[in-house]
């Protein structure tokens, strides 16, 4: 288990190759965003694996409790893994009984379909994911692609964040870390589009709370070289941006010392990946963030009451993240 | 002699006089130029729209006995006690330090004959403003100079300023001439020195942390009065929407002709919309978000007669805010003075050193001498003058459309002049059925 | 002692209960229990009553207090304290960022350590921290002491006025316009009676102060580098 400021293991992330934004159906629309986050954001990462079992049941408490902070929407990235060799697709429809009918029979591989609520999480043989994501985009755009990976599985939808976790069973699921969001919308339509967690990479993930005022022209610089953004979401942006500078060869830590330099704004970001965690806030540092660590556990949550109930609180160390400092943990 | 013919000397139209003359000051001082006042630019303004009025489809009502009503209530959204004007114009939020003690009581009595509120500024609540106020709101800056909580309580309304229209951005700025013993006391800064003021509130940063800040405002004064977001004329639709979303009760819009007590010239010209672009966003968010006429919206920056009046209700704002217009109402600028402005290198209607504090007119000034030019009651009744003609001529023009309420009137009662203001007030060019860049439906 | 409970009653019920003491009440003490981490309490009070609250609390936690002693048995959020008049506000544990911002008098004492921003345009309040403070911590500090008896983080004093610090540790770095200066004599008087108030045994001679070079109070174009 490799902890500290910065982040230490020098090994690259896989990202899979190729840009999300490309499978994603014609369902979507350019959504217009002002790139604010009125939002709570909370991470759980687990050291001692004993406590595996509990992680959906610590999260959720967690989310709910930064409710007041984003009442219309909430994510959730949760970390397990997949059977070897498999990973995992996890799918988003509008039209679940329609859409996820007969899922299984529209594809050349076998394809373990589970269907949750408005998700379905489609386990595909590793070497099979590119084939898959391309037939999910011509025989279901109307799917939206939520996340792939060996381990991630991304929920997102409209409502309250307690509702949100019941109905994808949050609470009952085990993994190894996760990290949550609950979302203020700031479009006129309350949708899932927009919500965080942003995945622009296998098994990354990104949440963010703050304000970027340069995404724009990043956007743009992203799709020149390449990586194409859906949303004018500012949140989308950095995670394209740093799914690209692991793509070129940064590790997360590299990429989020990058950002420091190419990102500008208000943000406190948090990151996931398949082994790891990671908490960065702007140079300002204006916008809330709390840790906390013990040795069974790292968790961090954007008002201090998101970690009041987790075990050995009272005695955890407890610290506000520094400004422009790179925190990563990775198993 | 040469007496081939020359031609004509021509200036720069890129570097006219003012440019130039601006550079030579640049050159000279080393330090921008500060003034006050709001945008002197042209830019595209409620006078390049029109009202249709009465014709064969739409009947006019009489005046008098056909009563057209121009009553307002702000903040019917959680408060206990809304704030009930006679009138949608309001006297926008000017500090004590920028303002003489004369000026603000003349505001007060002034607002108060018309039935209308006053607004403090960055400075804090002064007994002579509460006491000839009949309503009074009170301002929540980043600065905080002289918050208190007995204040808070005393006020009928609270106004956090996000920002406002001549410097989105900025924070407040009072030079060291206006630090007298008194400004001293009440903003715990030491005489005669420049006063910096923070552009960002000290212990919130974002709407997500304002909805808790405004929990807190109302917790302290249980409940009772409206809260008022103020913002500059940067993102209306996104400004509004978070405004909404963390709690407001009133959205208070200015655009970049709203005037400041001392900024930057530069930030005055180049940032901030004009008010006309800031209207029809900001009233698209509420009515998106089912708020239209439930948390009201205030619009200010460059309203002057009661035609402006009538075209802000009539784009969907609930009631006008005037600072600017106010101060010339009450002496401000007068030609009466010329000679004085001349001493002063300038002419009567240009003169914004305001931050200076040597206005002849006792206004903008802490000078006790040039202060007691100005007599509060007379002053204040020039106030109130001006504000019932504008309310009558918002009247007149309400009833030419057929409206018994002046809050009836609407985008379709108005035609533009331009194609900027058609596209920035989203009605149709005058003549035609063209509003630029709207498709479909008004 | 009074209860209030946060389970069973609102946070308006509370806050009205406790702001409804006059200055003569009878009812001096208070405790409010299962605070979990809510917003605004014991806000605006205004009498010389002593609330203790059982627990961690969120933002603004005594926000703009007159005359009342309150004391937190937990961490306190964002801005605890935030514009207090007068009284005396006890953190057992550790306040987040903006503690005591703008704060106008009486005393703020943080047992634990403080977050960023700590003293943030202050205007007369005195604030001792027994731990650390964060970054960018009395900026604009225009009057009052913010005491730190452990280190401060980078920025300390930046754009101050009249305030005084005093801090035993380390200082990461001075902001805009702070600079060392000399302990008097009624420096070290004052901060012993300060330790004193705060419940600290800290020894005043192990701090050294700091505060306003004072160039920036009126502006020189030769300082705008600072700027």
């Amino acid at each position: 288990m490799i902890a500290g400021k910065y982040f230490s293991i020098g090994k690259n992330i896989p990202s899979g190759g190729f840009s999300l934004d490309s499978i994603v159906t014609g369902a979507r629309l350019r959504k217009k965003s002002n790139g604010a986050n009125m939002c709570g954001i909370v991470g759980l990462f687990l050291k001692d694996k004993q406590m595996q079992p509990e992680l959906g049941a610590l999260l959720t408490d967690m989310l709910v409790t930064m409710s007041d902070r984003g009442p219309d929407s909430a994510g959730i990235a949760v970390y397990r893994e997949a059977a070897k060799r498999c990973s995992k697709i996890t799918v988003q429809s509008a039209n679940p009984t329609a859409d996820f009918a007969d899922l299984q029979r529209d594809f050349d591989v076998d394809v373990d379909v589970e269907v949750i609520d408005t998700h379905a999480i489609l386990t595909v043989p590793s070497d099979a994911v590119t084939e898959v994501l391309t037939q999910v985009e011509h025989k279901h755009p109307g799917l939206r692609l939520m996340s792939r990976g060996g381990a991630i599985e991304i929920y997102k939808e409209v409502g309250l964040p307690q509702s949100v976790a019941d109905r994808f069973n949050i609470p009952e699921l085990s993994g190894s870390h996760g990290i949550g969001h609950t979302r203020m919308a700031t479009e006129s339509a309350v949708t899932t589009l927009g919500a965080h967690p942003f995945s622009t990479g296998a098994d990354q993930c990104l949440v963010h709370n703050g304000s970027l005022s340069n995404h724009n022209r990043l956007r743009r610089q992203l799709a020149r070289q390449g990586t194409q953004v859906q949303t004018e979401n500012d949140t989308e942006v950095a995670a394209a941006y740093l799914t690209h500078r692991m793509e070129k060869g940064d590790n997360l830590g590299e990429a989020l010392e990058a950002g420091l330099n190419d990102l500008d704004g208000f943000y406190t970001f948090v990151v996931g990946t398949k082994n790891g965690f990671g908490v960065l806030r702007d140079p300002i540092a204006c916008k809330p963030a709390v840790l906390a660590e013990t040795d069974q556990y790292v968790a961090f949550g954007s008002e201090y009451r998101a970690l009041v109930n987790l075990p050995g609180i009272a005695h955890a160390n407890v610290w506000e993240p520094e400004p422009a400092t790179v925190y990563f943990w990775s198993h | 002699m040469d007496q081939t013919p020359k031609t004509h000397p021509v200036k720069p139209w890129t570097f006219d006089d003012y440019t130039t003359s601006y550079i030579r000051r640049a050159a000279a001082t080393g330090i921008y130029d500060i003034r006050g006042g709001g945008s002197k630019r042209r830019v595209p303004h409620f006078d390049d729209l029109l009202f249709l009025g009465a014709s064969m489809s739409r009947y006019p009502l009489e005046g008098y006995r056909e009563a057209c009503g121009t009553q307002v209530t702000l903040g019917t959204r959680f408060a206990e006690k809304p704030l009930e004007l006679d009138i949608p114009i309001t006297i926008a939020g000017m500090s004590f330090g920028a303002l003489s003690g004369q000026a603000k009581e003349a505001l007060g009595r002034g607002a108060s004959a018309a039935g209308t509120s006053t607004t403090t500024g960055d400075g804090g609540m002064t007994p002579e403003e509460r006491g000839h106020s009949n309503k009074l709101v009170y301002q929540y800056l980043p600065s905080r100079y002289g918050m208190n909580p007995d204040d808070l309580r005393k006020a009928d309304a609270i106004e956090i300023v996000v920002g406002q229209g001549a410097k989105p951005g900025g924070g407040g700025m009072l030079l060291g001439q206006k630090i007298n013993d008194r400004v001293a006391e009440m903003r715990n800064l030491p005489q005669g020195i420049d006063q910096r003021s923070a552009c960002r509130h000290p212990d919130w940063t974002g709407p997500d942390d304002l909805e808790i800040k405004i929990l807190e405002l109302r917790e302290i004064t249980g409940w009772k009065v409206p809260i008022f977001i103020k913002v500059g004329g940067a993102r209306p639709y996104f400004d509004t929407t978070l405004a909404v979303k963390a709690g407001a009760d009133v959205v208070v819009l200015d655009g970049m002709q709203g005037g400041t007590a001392a900024t930057q010239d530069v930030f005055i010209e180049h940032v901030g919309q004009p008010t006309l672009a800031c209207i029809r966003p900001a009233v698209q968010a509420l009515q998106d978000l089912d708020m239209h006429r439930k948390v009201q919206l205030v619009i200010s920056g460059g309203v002057r007669t009661g035609a402006d009046v009538a075209k802000a209700l009539a784009l969907g704002a609930d009631a006008v805010s005037i600072g600017s217009a106010a101060l010339i109402a009450m002496g401000d600028n007068d030609p009466a003075l010329e000679d004085e402005y001349r001493k002063l290198g300038t002419t009567a209607g240009a003169f914004d050193d305001w931050h200076e504090g040597n206005d002849p007119a006792g206004i903008t000034t802490q000078d006790p001498i040039l202060a007691a030019r100005l007599d509060p009651i007379a002053a204040g009744r020039r106030l109130s003058n001006y504000l019932k003609v504008m309310t009558l001529e918002a009247q007149t023009i309400a009833r030419a459309n057929g409206k018994s309420h002046v809050l009836n009137l609407e985008p379709e009662d108005l035609c533009a002049l331009t194609i900027e203001a058609a596209a920035m007030a989203g009605v149709p060019l005058a003549g035609t059925e063209w509003i630029p860049g709207k498709k479909g439906d008004l | 002692m009074q209860q209030l409970d946060l389970e069973t009653q609102s946070l308006r019920d509370v806050n009205a209960t406790l702001q409804a003491q006059e200055a003569q009440t009878n009812q001096t003490k208070w405790e409010i229990l299962n605070p979990k981490g809510a917003h605004a309490i014991a806000c605006g009070l205004d009498s010389e009553i002593d609330v203790t609250v059982q627990g961690a609390t969120g933002y603004y936690c005594g926000g703009m207090n007159k005359h009342a002693t309150i004391r937190v048995a937990g961490s306190v959020g964002p801005g605890v304290c935030e514009n207090m008049m007068s009284g005396k506000v006890v953190v057992e544990g550790d306040a987040s960022q903006y503690a005591g911002a703008t704060g106008h008098g009486g005393l703020l004492v943080i047992k634990g350590n403080a977050s960023s921003r700590c003293g943030i345009s202050m205007k007369g309040i005195d604030i001792v921290v027994h731990g650390n403070i964060g970054h960018m911590s009395a900026f604009m500090a225009q009057s009052g002491s913010l005491v730190v008896c452990g280190d401060a983080g980078d920025a300390l004093g930046d754009s101050i006025y009249e305030a005084q610090l005093f801090v035993r540790g380390s200082v990461a770095s001075l902001g805009a316009d702070c600079i060392e200066k000399e302990m008097r004599p009624e420096h070290m008087a004052k901060l012993a009676e300060l330790l004193s108030a705060a419940e600290c045994d800290a020894d005043p001679s192990e701090f050294r102060r700091y505060g306003s070079a004072r160039q920036l109070y009126n502006f020189d174009i030769d300082n705008a580098g600072a700027y």
